[in-house]
């Protein structure tokens, strides 16, 4: 079927299969390869992409149901090759290792920040409940986070 | 001008893994390109009576069905010690998972859709489950023929007496009069422990893409070690090395997980049977169905004096290595080197052995066979602590190693200062205030013969603008050496850290890297890079000489420049494009580490664990909630502090994993859990409310400015730490991981119904 979207602020018509999950469409299709896969099954977060506004899993989300969406990916939010704020502050931090989760959890953590623009500690914590990363430890990424906000709103 | 290295500077590949740039091997894709997806037993035990591929082949779009009998001409095993590891399995199936066929097709779900209707026919033959099981008298044998060694250094299992077994490798360790010592042993104290299964849970799960054009195989992928890799291609093959590439890019995640080969074999066999492109991408299930870590049973006997002195140790480590060898034989032998602590210990026997079971193969993860041996042998120091009524604390300073001291005979002394690390530990612990009920503090110590054997090599060159490429075979897998390499490099040859630029784990490109693992990047690429780049600046200076006309004795450099007599400065840029007498031109520089001059004596450093945690347990529920951790990096010198914080901070985060909550098990034939919901892995909730990552610097390493290595010393100790806390937080020492909430609570309550 073929499907109408806006992603990352293109406009997009596709033909896809009607199997295809989401993650497959931004990658393979699009060539948007900075969306990650991993558990599959929606626990990890890696995949986190925004439909709307609102964090999805893209494994486990089919790209039919994007018709008439529009779609962020982590390809997204950087802007004309500046930073997005959130993406400083994990430079900043040292909240990434090998970096496979990272596209997951910034856009995890924009969808926090636009929900709610001064997350305590345990907000930010809580809301990152969906988001594994086997490198880091999670501090480095919780304090990103925190400060991004401070960033964003001082 | 400030010098790079010793700072804290941002990762170098963070602006791309941000913006979701970074390329990682599951990204690469080639016009083309088939997709493969394994067909697997499930079977843990049995032999293959047939494979009916004739309905998936069928299938539009699938391009072939691939089983064993058709790797005619191809040598259809690989393993660097044991050549053990069918590449598709041959007549027979060892472990629940492993691979038997293989589909190709134009799409992902096409070969998925196919590789559901090839039929295999399996008779059962009897399993063998568990290390007992494995010993039982007339157990089944896993293996009974002798396969070709990659690796002679294991000559144990080449040696003329071999007869077939399920006791895969042992390895020993003795020196003293260890009987004696017992016999006029004070205290004896004796601990068993059991060490988990686990899964590292790399988030990118094993893949590769392989291409075989004019006669070269060309394969990206998930692997750490690419030159290891090579070789089993090479040898499978039948290729010269030249002729084999293999490229790993960001790797997403590694923690020793992805040492050796994995599933290169797979997609380069279907590249070669297709002659197209072939992409083999696993999932999570399959990854855990690829390597596991080895579990462990450890019964550790010590015998003190009742000045709380160590007299005499004596270990027994049984591991369960599954189906087959993979580096498992490496694991035994640097878990039995690993686990008797970093003590004096006059009298020391230890008796290991690994076992082939009808699960998936144990390989290499982040510890190497430490964190198994380490749980009971510092449980097993607590425990004396208490019975002889000393602090835990005060036991080890007693017997912890001095620097210099022997720790193996034979080998490098202690390059380390533990009773040090271990003051800073217990300070942050504040260790001698009291614990209130339900409230715990643990900590240990481990020394691992870290490195590896040291072959490194290193091309640095300087290009006619002065800028500067590192040419390195060490894999990024998230640990930050593309980083902290670049460092050292601005810092030996005094430039901007912004004009280097680092290409790495590229066979056909880089030069010669034996392994990127055993925590060994820092100290021996590092090493490999400053002799790189003092080649590269004698180059320059002569060039210099020859071209100014002035006696290279009077040519010196410093800070990114060349000077020669009379004043005349010149750049990097003037000095190579003045040679060359052109805008063009550069100079190589070229690095070699091998077990010579500083790095003669193995190993070529000792990686420290030193850690502590502060636990709480919930009443009601059995929880253990982990309040405080304190890490001490013993790394000599940070090249990059922060980076290191992170090393130590993740490998304890790993080690807490073990700890609480990890653990794969098999139900039967079958894995229970393998999966990402049912495998519990630290997640952000779990971090603990107060963490201390120290550094110790005391540039007592071998590497640049005294670096050693970290990465895996604080997960070593990590688990017996946390076994500690909680065992004095309810008055009863756990003998195993992980502490869930339901052991725990057994623990607690086996006391009350006892009395
Ligand atoms: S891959 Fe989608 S949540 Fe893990
Ligand atoms: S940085 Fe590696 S998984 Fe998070």
């Amino acid at each position: 079927m073929t499907i109408r979207t806006v992603v990352n602020g293109r406009p997009v018509t596709e033909p896809i299969p009607v199997r295809w999950t989401l993650a497959e469409f931004v990658r393979d299709r699009l060539g948007l390869t900075g969306t990650k896969l991993s558990c599959g099954m929606q626990v990890c977060g890696v995949c986190t992409v925004l439909v709307d506004g609102r964090p999805v899993s893209a494994c486990s989300y089919l790209a039919v149901d994007v018709d008439g969406c529009e779609v962020t990916t982590i390809e997204g939010l950087a802007d004309a090759g500046s930073l997005h704020p959130i993406q400083a502050a994990f430079v900043d931090h040292f909240a990434l290792q090998c970096g496979f989760c990272t596209p997951g959890f910034i856009m995890m953590a924009k969808s926090l920040l636009d929900e709610n623009p001064r997350p305590t500690r345990k907000d930010v914590v809580d809301y990152l409940d969906g988001n594994i990363c086997r490198c880091t430890g999670y501090q480095p990424i919780i304090d990103a986070i925190v400060d991004a906000s401070e960033r964003m709103t001082p | 001008m400030t010098r790079s290295a010793g700072r804290s500077v941002p990762r170098s590949d963070a602006r791309a893994k941000v913006t979701g740039e970074a390329k990682y091997a599951v990204d690469a894709s080639r016009p083309e390109m088939l997709h493969a997806t394994i067909v697997r037993s499930d079977r843990a035990h049995a032999l293959i009576k047939d494979i009916d591929t004739a309905e998936a082949a069928a299938i539009p779009g699938v391009s072939a069905v691939i089983t064993s009998d058709d790797l005619d001409g191809l040598f259809p095993r690989f393993g660097h010690i044991v050549a053990d590891h069918p590449i598709l399995a041959i007549d027979r199936v060892r472990y629940y998972g492993e691979p038997v066929a293989m589909v190709l097709a134009a799409s992902r779900h096409t070969a998925a859709d196919a590789a559901r209707l090839v039929r295999v026919s399996y008779e059962g033959l009897p399993e063998v489950m568990s290390i007992a099981a494995a010993l039982e008298e007339g157990a089944p044998l896993l293996h009974e023929e002798r396969y070709d060694h990659g690796d002679e250094s294991f000559g144990e299992a080449m040696s003329d007496d071999w007869s077939p077994s399920n006791i895969a490798h042992e390895v020993c360790l003795e020196w003293g009069d260890v009987d004696a010592a017992f016999t006029d042993a004070t205290e004896i104290v004796e601990t068993t422990t059991h060490y988990p299964m686990l899964y590292a849970y790399a988030m990118e799960p094993y893949n590769a893409l392989a291409t075989f054009d004019e006669g070269a195989l060309e394969v990206i992928t998930t692997a750490q070690h690419p030159y290891q890799v090579r070789e089993d291609l090479a040898r499978i093959f039948d290729l010269p090395l030249a002729a084999v590439r293999v490229t790993s890019p960001f790797l997403g995640g590694g923690y020793g997980s992805k040492s050796y080969t994995k599933v290169e074999p797979l997609a380069a066999v279907g590249a070669w049977f297709s002659r197209r492109p072939v992409k083999l991408a696993l999932d999570v299930e399959e990854a855990i169905y690829t390597t596991r870590a080895d579990s462990a049973t450890v019964t550790v006997k010590s015998a003190f004096g009742a000045d709380g002195m160590l007299t005499a140790r004596d270990f027994q480590l049984d591991l369960d290595s599954g189906a087959y060898a993979d580096n498992g034989p490496l694991v035994l032998a640097k878990a039995v080197h690993r686990c008797f602590g970093p003590y004096r210990i006059p009298n020391l026997r230890v008796r290991g052995r690994s076992f082939y079971t009808n699960t998936t193969p144990a390989s290499s993860y982040r510890g190497f066979g430490a964190p198994q041996g380490n749980l009971a042998g510092e449980l097993n120091m607590d425990q004396a602590a208490e019975r002889l009524g000393i602090d835990p604390g005060e036991i080890r300073r007693r017997n912890l190693l001095l620097p210099g001291e022997e720790v193996l005979p034979g080998a490098r002394p202690l390059d380390a200062d533990l009773p040090a690390d271990l003051e800073m530990v217990l300070e942050s612990l504040d260790s001698s205030r009291p614990r209130g009920p339900l409230h715990g503090i643990g900590f240990g110590a481990s020394a691992s013969d870290a490195g590896a054997f040291p072959v490194s090599t290193a091309t640095i060159k300087v290009h006619a603008d002065g800028s500067v490429t590192l040419l390195t075979g060490s894999t990024e897998m998230g640990q930050g050496s593309q980083t902290a390499l670049a460092q050292i490099a601005a810092t030996e040859l005094g430039v901007p850290l912004g004009s280097v630029r680092v290409l790495q784990s590229d066979t056909a490109i880089t030069p010669y890297e034996r392994t990127t693992g055993a925590s060994r990047t820092t100290t021996l690429t590092g090493l490999a890079i400053q002799r790189a780049c003092a080649d590269a600046l004698e180059k320059m200076m002569a060039m210099v000489s020859e071209s100014r006309e002035v006696p290279v004795e009077d040519v010196k450099t410093s800070d990114g420049v060349i000077s020669i007599p009379g004043g005349g400065d010149l750049t990097f840029a003037e000095a190579v494009q003045d040679w060359f007498g052109s805008r063009a031109g550069e100079v190589t520089g070229v690095g070699i580490v091998r077990k010579a001059d500083s790095t003669a004596m193995l190993p070529p450093f000792w990686e420290i664990g030193m850690v502590g945690v502060e636990v709480s347990v919930d009443a009601e529920t059995g929880y253990v909630t982990v309040d405080h951790l304190a890490t001490v990096g013993d790394v000599g010198y940070a090249i990059n502090p922060a980076l290191v914080e992170g090393q130590d901070l993740g490998a304890a985060t790993q080690g807490l994993g073990a700890a609480l909550f990890e653990q794969l098990i098999y139900d039967g034939p079958q894995p229970l859990n393998p999966n990402v919901v049912d495998y519990r892995v630290p997640r952000s909730r779990d971090v603990p409310r107060t963490i201390d990552t120290m550094l110790a610097e005391r540039r007592d390493g071998v590497g640049p400015y005294g670096a050693k290595g970290s990465g895996e010393g604080a997960l070593n100790p990590i688990g017996g730490a946390v076994a500690a806390a909680v065992g004095r937080a309810i008055g009863r020492w756990p003998d195993r991981l992980p502490l869930t909430p339901e052991y725990v609570w057994r623990l607690m309550h086996m006391e009350t119904e006892a009395e």
